[in-house]
């Protein structure tokens, strides 16, 4: 599917939901290496991918988030970095036929350049073979996501656009700091985010994670601000999460993110979706006021 | 106060490791905390003065980031500044001739591989005068006891990043209770509330390193 052409004809599409803490609700354990599923549990990942396609997603992501080589070191799976992403992009693909779009993604490698933990070489090598990975498992796009850093966005970035013929999403995770500021952990403003992904080479540029969809309204007219032209793309939590007798609870109901729906795209959202917390309810509930927005 | 604990909690501060150092670009040729460190204790400062000026610069940045003033990247520059000057003090810590505050003992909790945060804590506590025991991610309960067998007296700090994770903590919290009642341990991380902290049994939440090395220098005062 090419996303681009299909964001010209449909204005505005509906992504996926949370994966992590779906693959939890079908007993991933802590400690276990999610991106192993794809190829231990691969019934129980498709499904997953399949209850989105189901719930009226336009495009859906891949369970790869964490398949970066320099991040599977923890679990000593480095050398199957390759595989293991080009599975789940195989995964996905099924899910999604040639109707519906894959977005492969790519998540930060959980170390700081400024640090010297890992350098900027490592970095580029670990992201270019899991970008390459998620395009011959099929993936339309690369989705960049979770980005705190302008560094390492960067390279995450052009290691996917030198390497690949996909298009490239970057997408940052933003704290609220005053009212109406936004910033990442490392101190960058949604329109700094903007201009740095741009920069690097993105196609599309957007925000995910974070906490519930009222701030994501406010981050994207900020990036839009900063980015008048380019797609922007949103994955938003069901609010911050909370604890209830030992379990954990996202807040914000499927009709509650489906209600902030309407402003999201007048702030400049053009693909909508969900992070953690969020289930095939909520897409169902965003997708139905995607379609009332848009018709 | 003493021009060089001055000079040096400036470097601190804003993270001037040394003299090559490109950042901050404002003081770009300057002695950093490594020269001044130095040259500080060549003309007659006590290493304690040396140390003082590092904990003040530390106390400055730790509460500026509390206050989203300054993120990670300030934090982390000030932590390189602050080891390049703590460096000099080696010999003096080994000898006894100066003395840390006390001991923090730091994990991230099991099932949790997450050390961003932790690490920043680790880094304010060594700034703030205490000598930091890092046990690292993924750490067992019966870890953690180890380390405070070892570690009699010393402060416990217990870092998660997920909500599915947090819930770890509690065990860890008892099996150090159990055998040493009076360790005062100190929980943090994203999801982690002072509701949480009170529910566990913990004795201290901080939201920020900042907090946590106050938490410190309450229990060792």
């Amino acid at each position: 599917m090419d996303i681009l052409a299909a964001l010209n004809a449909k204005r505005v599409l509906v992504s996926d939901g949370a994966w992590g803490t779906f693959l939890q609700s079908k007993g991933l354990q802590p400690g276990e290496c999610p991106e192993l599923w794809n190829e231990t549990h691969r019934e129980a990942v498709l499904d997953i991918a399949r209850s989105y396609i189901k719930a009226g997603a336009d495009v859906i992501e891949t369970n790869s988030f964490g398949g970066n080589a320099v991040k599977l070191a923890h679990y000593g799976f480095s050398d199957r970095a390759s595989e293991l992403s080009e599975k789940a992009a195989e995964i996905s693909r099924q899910a999604a036929g040639m109707e519906h779009g894959v977005l492969g993604s790519i998540g930060p490698s959980g170390k700081i350049l400024l640090m010297g933990d890992v350098t900027e070489e490592e970095l580029y090598e670990a992201f270019r073979v899991q970008a390459q990975a998620l395009e011959r498992g099929g993936a339309d796009a690369v989705i960049c996501e979770t980005f705190a850093a302008i560094d390492e966005a960067t390279i995450a970035v052009k290691a996917a656009k030198e390497n690949t013929r996909l298009p490239v999403i970057c997408t940052f995770t933003f704290n609220k700091i005053s009212q109406n500021e936004y910033r990442t952990m490392m101190g960058v403003s949604p329109a700094e985010a903007a201009a740095a992904a741009l920069e690097a080479g993105a196609d599309m540029i957007g925000t995910n994670c974070g906490n519930g969809m009222a701030q994501m309204v406010d981050i994207v007219r900020q990036m839009r601000a900063a980015a008048p032209q380019v797609p922007i793309v949103v994955h938003a939590n069901a609010g911050a999460p909370i604890l209830i007798d030992d379990q954990t609870v996202f807040p914000e109901t499927p009709s509650m993110m489906a209600d902030l729906v309407p402003a999201l795209i007048e702030a400049g959202a053009d693909i909508i979706g969900g992070c953690c917390g969020t289930t095939p309810e909520h897409i169902r509930a965003i997708a139905a006021a995607v379609r009332r927005y848009t018709a | 106060m003493n021009e060089w604990v001055e000079k040096l909690a400036l470097c601190v501060e804003r993270g001037k490791v040394n003299r090559d150092a490109p950042w901050p670009p404002d003081m770009k040729g300057q002695d950093g905390a490594d020269e001044l460190a130095a040259a500080a204790l060549q003309s007659g400062c006590s290493p304690d003065e040396v140390l003082q000026g590092c904990i003040l610069g530390m106390d400055r940045i730790g509460k500026k980031f509390s206050e989203n003033k300054a993120f990670v990247p300030e934090l982390l520059m000030s932590a390189k500044a602050m080891t390049a000057a703590m460096n000099h003090l080696k010999p003096y810590f080994q000898s006894g001739e100066v003395k840390r505050k006390g001991t923090f003992v730091i994990g991230t909790v099991a099932g949790d591989l997450h050390d961003i945060g932790k690490n920043l804590v680790a880094m304010v506590a060594e700034g703030g005068g205490f000598e930091v025991i890092d046990l690292g991610t993924d750490v067992s309960a019966e870890k953690f006891l180890k380390a405070v067998d070892e570690h009699p007296g010393c402060v416990v700090g217990i870092s998660a990043l997920l909500t599915t994770t947090m819930v770890n903590m509690e065990k860890v919290i008892r099996t150090i209770k159990e055998k040493h009642p009076e360790t005062p341990i100190i929980i943090g991380g994203a999801p982690v509330t002072q509701a949480f902290a009170d529910k566990i049994g913990a004795d201290g939440y901080s939201p920020d390193p900042q907090g946590a090395v106050e938490f410190l220098n309450k229990k060792v005062a």
